[in-house]
């Protein structure tokens, strides 16, 4: 239950991210979401995008090292509070957060938020028995 | 002209001949009877002991390798009982285990006689505040100077490497005249001085013996200058004695090698064959009064020639040019030797990692060495966090430091990003240039 994240290493280097952005560009991928986790000599490159499976291949096969993983997208109430009471919610759980960042579309009146979270089987119907909806992939690429 | 023991440093060359000779035969009786390896090294060729009467018969003997160290490793090459060993070192071994080396008690007299001559030889004497900057431990060259400068009565600062505004400080509140350390340490510390607004050509600093790693003359020009101090290069390796093999005079002109303690021959490292004085090659040693580990013929991968024109300060010990490279791949770091096959090993228990590296060595101006390894991750490790990527680079890095024994730098970088030669890839960048401008 979740959507296919990529994940990229890359080197800090001038160049490296716009090699990745103009592989994805020409297979035709459209970026949805993305964020970037660095070190001093090298970054990790997050990217929610259209079609997982095709960016993968085009990203390997010009040399990047990919990852997939699954992530949560949950849609989060744009207003005061509407993130904190998310995370209330896993926090009471005593579910850690690794990283989260924003979504680019909007569901209706919601932002959208790609949540990596700790023991994300427990929190998904603990997240649902509160009302908070959780995107599967079809619909995060409908919007 | 200073000397410590001019009867022995000066003895005639006929006088000197006789005494290698008695030497020689009396070190291959002792390593024939006592090390196993030696003996079948003679026996595999037909060699007996009474076939070496004297120094010329020298070249019927098998060379000695840092591999015969691995294959006898601890103590396979000691040719006395445990009971009168005093001491043990080790360096570097081309792979996991190190190079063990063992001292009698007279083994130990005997080294601290040659480093009180290489002292004595910068005008070191009892009046002297000798600051001891080579590490203390398993590495030769701390105990060694140490020993040295206590015979010859001076104040030792046992002070050991590293924590240089220390350094400075004691310098300079102790007035130490004597400074033992390696040459780019030298550097540091002129660096550091500066830094600390001390200009240490007006503290009585007068003259330092720096050794354990290769340099250049113009290394020589710059430390001279801004010490304000005379630098003379020492020379040595473990398996021979460590420090005190050889030891340059005020003329700085080559190291003078203890001939009546040593014998010194250059080889063609591909066929083994002895070369005439002036030529380059690798250089060979035989002990002639050690007990602990009598050495016949080791090779020692290091390059020099020896230089056949007599010195001006009446030494009669040949001199050697200064090390002008090494027929392996050693890379000695902070004067600490390390092989590219040390740390391939390592590499290779990792299984997160590919098998393809790079080492980088290199040196900003008066700063230490930095040691930098290359590591390419593979697609397995990768993936959504950065913990799992720092958690390798970690695991690398310790295990890595370790095996060398000194700080190294791990850098994670992008797969088949490391250059793939056609046959033996290009492994190691040396950026530090040390061999040119001797």
């Amino acid at each position: 239950m979740g959507v296919k994240q990529l994940s990229v290493f890359l080197e800090n280097k001038s160049g490296r991210l716009a090699d990745v952005t103009r592989t994805l560009a020409q297979a035709n991928i459209n970026i949805r979401a993305l964020s970037i986790a660095d070190t001093i000599d090298y970054g990790l490159l997050r990217l929610i995008v259209n079609d997982p499976d095709a960016a993968r291949k085009a990203l390997a096969d010009a040399g990047f090292t990919v990852a997939l993983t699954e992530v949560l997208a949950i849609e989060v109430p744009d207003k005061p509070g509407g993130l904190a009471n998310i995370i209330d919610i896993l926090a009471k759980e005593n579910i850690n957060i690794e990283y989260m960042y924003a979504f680019v579309g909007r569901s209706g009146e919601h932002a959208i938020v790609i949540f990596r979270i700790e023991r994300a089987d427990d929190a998904i119907p603990i997240l649902r028995e509160k009302g908070v909806r959780i995107l599967t992939g079809e619909e995060l690429q409908s919007l | 002209m200073y000397f410590w023991n001019r009867e022995a440093e000066c003895m005639p060359a006929e006088e000197l001949r006789a005494l290698r000779d008695w030497l020689l035969v009396k070190t291959v009786r002792h390593a024939y009877e006592n090390v196993p390896c030696y003996k079948r090294k003679f026996e595999e060729i037909g060699l007996r002991p009474e076939h070496i009467s004297g120094v010329a018969d020298l070249t019927k003997i098998p060379f000695t390798t840092k591999d015969d160290f691995r294959e006898n490793y601890p103590f396979g090459m000691f040719a006395v009982p445990m009971d009168q060993v005093v001491r043990v070192h080790a360096s570097s071994g081309t792979t996991g285990k190190s190079t063990v080396v063992g001292y009698t008690r007279n083994d130990i007299a005997v080294w601290a006689e040659l480093m009180a001559r290489t002292l004595g030889a910068g005008g070191t004497t009892k009046g002297d505040i000798v600051q001891n900057a080579y590490g203390y431990g398993l590495f030769t060259g701390g105990l060694g100077a140490h020993y040295g400068a206590e015979k010859i009565g001076a104040s030792v600062v046992p002070i050991s490497g590293g924590n240089t505004k220390r350094q400075i400080q004691i310098m300079q509140d102790f007035g130490s005249t004597v400074l033992c350390c390696t040459p780019s340490y030298a550097v540091l510390l002129g660096e550091t001085a500066r830094e600390m607004g001390v200009d240490v050509r007006n503290l009585p600093l007068r003259v330092a013996f720096l050794g354990a790693e290769p340099w250049t003359e113009s290394m020589r020009r710059e430390i001279e200058e801004s010490l304000g101090i005379d630098a003379l290069d020492i020379y040595g390796l473990s398996e021979v004695i460590g420090p005190g093999v050889s030891y340059e005079c005020m003329e700085k002109a080559g190291p003078h090698i203890n001939e009546d303690h040593f014998i010194a021959e250059v080889i063609d490292p591909d066929t083994g064959e002895v070369l005439p004085p002036g030529s380059k090659g690798e250089l060979v040693f035989t002990t002639l009064t050690k007990e602990a580990l009598p050495l016949l013929r080791y090779r020692t991968r290091d390059l020099t020639y020896l230089e056949p024109e007599p010195c001006k300060c009446g030494r009669t010990f040949v001199r050697m040019h200064r090390v002008m490279g090494r027929t392996d791949d050693m890379l000695i770091v902070r004067g600490v030797n390390v092989f590219p096959s040390q740390i391939e090993s390592v590499l290779m228990e990792i299984k997160e990692t590919e098998p393809h590296y790079m080492i980088v060595v290199d040196r900003e101006k008066g700063a230490l060495d930095t040691l930098e390894v290359w590591v390419e991750v593979s697609p397995e490790i990768v993936s959504d966090e950065v913990r799992s990527l720092e958690r390798l680079e970690h695991k690398i890095t310790s295990e890595l430091q370790s095996a060398l024994g000194i700080s190294v730098k791990v850098k994670l970088v992008e797969p088949k990003t490391i250059a793939r030669s056609e046959g033996k890839a290009k492994r190691v960048v040396d950026r530090r240039d040390l061999y040119n401008g001797s």
